[in-house]
């Protein structure tokens, strides 16, 4: 589908959680590189270090030690070089006040996170996919909008 | 006296090539292995001449083929999509007449190419004109459905829902207080 790899970076605290999520990028058609931080001050660090690569779908667990998914959300939309990273929000919550809420602080996905192997393999599939698309049919990604359950 | 000089074609022909491209005064970044990325936007014109200049050197640019299919299906699938007159279109038919190809083959292409379908991409493509339309806010959804050649409010709004998860009221709900939010 293309030649070069797409950027993934998990932020997320939970081993089990980073581990699934590897093995389910793994098994997917397009090829990619998931990289990984565990808190929020890792991310930040990451993102804001120029010798790293800026990853192409950023996928943010809500509820982190140290910094908060949120403040991570807020703090990216507001630096002039990350802003444009599309950024899917992982989460075990499925309050409708948190899914409106981090839509509006600027993500542009929102995951619930699934209990099964499949699911998420689905969901993967389908976040890559719909994203190649913006990236490569000019659509507006400032109307990116995908709810995941 | 005689020398041996070994040389390593990678470096010659990449220095070689940004030498070319510079001289012709494109900006570019080399992302190796003869993989260059253009700084501006080419039209079809200018990646002729492109090619013309490169040619003489030892350079081709290499095409997909396929890929190069793909592009165009979507380009077709956008303009109809954004055409006043959709309704009395029928895509498949209207990607056929206009690519000169089978729908069949159209659609194994890109399937092929894009691990989605052309179906897919239409629905995509309807609900983006939908998000625009309901961001401009001069029409109501009745008169999007009607546009967009939705049967009823009902068919879009569920597509709608289908495609970005959410529903056409919140979508608005949010890009508006997003809008504000940057304020």
């Amino acid at each position: 589908m293309q030649k070069n790899a797409l950027n993934i970076l998990l932020a997320d605290d939970d081993e089990d959680d980073r581990l699934f999520f590897k093995d389910a990028f793994e098994e997917i058609k397009i090829q990619t590189n998931v990289e990984f931080v565990h808190d929020g001050m890792q991310l930040m660090e990451h993102l804001m270090d120029f010798d790293n690569k800026l990853p192409d779908i950023l996928f943010l667990d809500l509820n982190m030690p140290k910094k908060t998914g949120k403040e991570c959300l807020i703090e990216i939309k507001k630096a002039e070089h990350l802003k444009n990273i599309i950024i899917a929000i992982y989460s075990t919550s499925s309050s409708e006040d948190d899914i409106e809420d981090t839509f509006i602080q600027g993500a542009n996905i929102y995951i619930k996170k699934p209990s099964d192997f499949n699911t998420l393999k689905k969901i993967i599939n389908e976040v890559v996919t719909v994203n190649w698309h913006y990236h490569t049919s000019g659509l507006n990604r400032d109307n990116f909008l995908l709810r995941l359950k | 006296m005689k020398l041996f000089i070994k040389f390593d074609i990678n470096t010659i022909c990449s220095l070689y090539l940004k030498q070319n491209l510079e001289q012709q005064n494109i900006n570019f970044t080399s992302l190796g292995f003869g993989e260059i990325e253009i700084d501006d936007n080419f039209d079809a014109d200018a990646l002729e001449t492109l090619k013309s200049n490169l040619s003489p050197h030892g350079f081709e640019v290499v095409e997909n083929q396929k890929s190069v299919l793909v592009q165009k299906i979507k380009d077709a699938i956008i303009e109809l999509v954004f055409m006043e007159d959709s309704n009395n279109y029928k895509s498949s038919v209207f990607l056929a007449e206009k690519l000169n190809h089978s729908y069949g083959y159209l659609s194994n292409i890109f399937s092929e190419v894009t691990y989605s379908s052309i179906e897919n991409f239409i629905i995509l493509q309807k609900i983006e004109r939908a998000k625009q339309l309901i961001i401009i806010n001069e029409m109501s959804l009745t008169e999007i459905a009607f546009l967009l050649n939705y049967s009823s409010v009902a068919h879009l709004s569920t597509q709608f829902k289908n495609t970005t998860g959410i529903t056409p009221s919140a979508f608005q709900r949010i890009i508006k207080k997003r809008r504000e939010n940057l304020k």
